[in-house]
């Protein structure tokens, strides 16, 4: 039978976006852990991390209670500088600069990285004057400025054609979906730099959550996000990176594709099977 | 289950993935398509160049294969699909192994058209293979229509085709066996014609469990070993 010319020459160029899973190398970084050791008190609750966090990306923190995740994620806005006892060593740096150095104002530092929580804490205040605070806390006053970035920041909190109509009514009045949107709301009207999220829909319904995910999609060709999170398919939804923590260490930390299909480490494929005992 | 469905998820990246994985199959669909009906002519033809272009398409119809499986698996991992959606990517992780044995069958009859090119331009058996090319050609681009369009009818009439295409195999497999007994100088000339029309009924045998897959997406049912009664019923609503 006849001889071929079989070598592969494939093009894939029509299959789109199905091309290799991004790495952390192609990234810009925007924020990099550097042996960063935690302690509280004796204890030590973080254990030589390094790791970059990719720009404009969603990066997900995720592991057992108790591993890690949150801590390292209030490195960022140095919310550990208000627990008793607690000691840090290494370095974060935030565009470069360490945020741990003694120059860094720390209130200047949560304008460029701003937090939100697992439970919706907003202000005893109108929706309005939620979203506004930042700004008149900035010492913006004029009403066009504020109007026009109060509008900006519920639209991109995917919120404004639910309370356009309500604006002067209070925020506790509002759904626990929508209050936590709000928050999110009034954390990106000051345009911070990074996002912190710290279980942000785990007090929340599954539609209210997929809502959540998919504002998180959708913020994050402004904002760097970093999300802790304990369900595991969260993570795996919403992320681009996926770092998996364990007592303290950094187990595993790549592409969340890639992790969630096909772990390196024994210990992260146990977790996220649930065969963590 | 509509088509417009994979587009309402409050996810609009999941949207996008499930829609992409569909448009991919239907891609990958549409490159074995145009091998099956192009290894016919390049045999009936015996046109070398032709079916040499046909084994080198093979691999991207593997590398395709291996692409949109692995968009599946990622889709299962991260975004743990239920119910129309889950069907979906089950299917479709189905539905492109099935394609991917198209195209290794239209590879086989490229070789043969090769083999039969090299050894003389004798045309004994030709019929028979355009016409049952003809049929299962059909068979393939229905049950990717029926995919496309979600439609069971149409998946339910390839299931019926492939019945039609049994007939004609069996009928073209006698035919040859008298051509052998007449002339044994051309056994192994018409041997090749044999295993091209084998590779033929096989590519309606694929093409007929694409149709059962498609509507196993749309009704949920599973048809893979029923038979056309019990298909018919299937998808009666």
């Amino acid at each position: 039978m006849a001889k071929l010319d079989t070598s592969p020459k494939v093009d894939l160029s029509s299959l789109g976006r199905l091309t290799e899973p991004r790495t952390l190398a192609d990234e810009k970084i925007c924020l990099e852990v550097d042996n960063l050791n935690l302690y509280y008190g004796k204890k030590q609750a973080l254990q030589g991390v390094n790791l970059n966090i990719a720009a404009k990306r969603v990066t997900a923190f995720i592991g057992p209670s108790g591993c890690g995740k949150s801590t390292l994620l209030r490195c960022f806005n140095r919310m550990n500088d208000l627990v008793d006892g607690c000691s840090i060593d290494g370095q974060i740096r935030l565009d470069g600069q360490n945020i741990f150095d003694k120059s860094v104002d720390v209130a200047s530092l949560r304008r460029k990285v701003g937090m939100v929580f697992q439970k919706p804490n907003p202000f005893p205040k109108s929706i309005y004057e939620n979203v506004a605070y930042g700004l008149r806390i900035q010492g913006i006053k004029s009403r066009r400025v504020l109007d026009e970035a109060v509008e900006k920041s519920l639209r991109s909190a995917a919120l404004w054609d639910e309370v356009k109509d309500r604006l002067n009514e209070s925020a506790l009045g509002m759904s626990g979906g929508q209050q936590q949107r709000l928050v999110i709301a009034r954390t990106i009207a000051i345009e911070p730099e990074v996002l912190l999220l710290d279980e942000p829909a785990s007090a929340l319904d599954p539609i209210s959550t997929l809502k959540i995910e998919e504002l998180i999609n959708e913020l994050k060709s402004r904002f760097t996000i970093i999300i802790v999170t304990h369900n595991m398919q969260q993570a795996a939804r919403v992320s681009d990176y996926t770092a998996f923590m364990y007592m303290g260490d950094m187990v595993e930390y790549g592409n969340t594709d890639q992790l969630f299909t096909n772990p390196e480490k024994k210990q992260t494929e146990d977790y996220i099977t649930g065969r963590y005992g | 289950m509509e088509n417009e469905g994979y587009k309402t998820h409050i996810s609009r990246q999941f949207n996008d993935e499930l829609d992409q994985v569909r448009s991919h199959t239907l891609e990958m669909g549409g490159l074995v398509e145009r091998q099956v009906t192009d290894c016919v002519v390049a045999l009936i033809e015996l046109d070398v160049s032709k079916a040499e272009e046909i084994r080198r398409n093979d691999h991207i119809v593997n590398a395709m294969e291996i692409r949109i499986d692995a968009e599946c698996a990622r889709i299962l991992a991260k975004r743990q699909p239920a119910a129309s959606d889950l069907r979906l990517v089950l299917t479709t992780s189905k539905l492109i192994c099935d394609l991917e044995r198209i195209g290794d069958e239209a590879g086989k009859i490229a070789l043969h058209a090769i083999g039969l090119a090299e050894s003389g331009d004798e045309t004994r058996g030709f019929v028979e293979i355009r016409h049952l090319g003809a049929l299962v050609g059909q068979m393939v681009h229905d049950a990717l229509d029926a995919f496309a369009r979600l439609d069971t009818e149409q998946a339910l009439q390839v299931a019926q085709a492939d019945k039609k295409a049994d007939l004609e195999y069996a009928s073209a497999l006698r035919e040859m066996m008298s051509v052998m007994m007449e002339d044994p100088r051309s056994i192994s000339r018409i041997i090749n014609v044999i295993w091209a029309l084998r590779s033929l009924e096989r590519i309606g045998d694929h093409a007929r469990n694409i149709a059962q897959h498609v509507i196993y997406l749309v009704k949920g049912k599973d048809v893979r070993h029923a038979n056309l009664t019990e298909m018919a019923d299937s998808i009666k609503d």
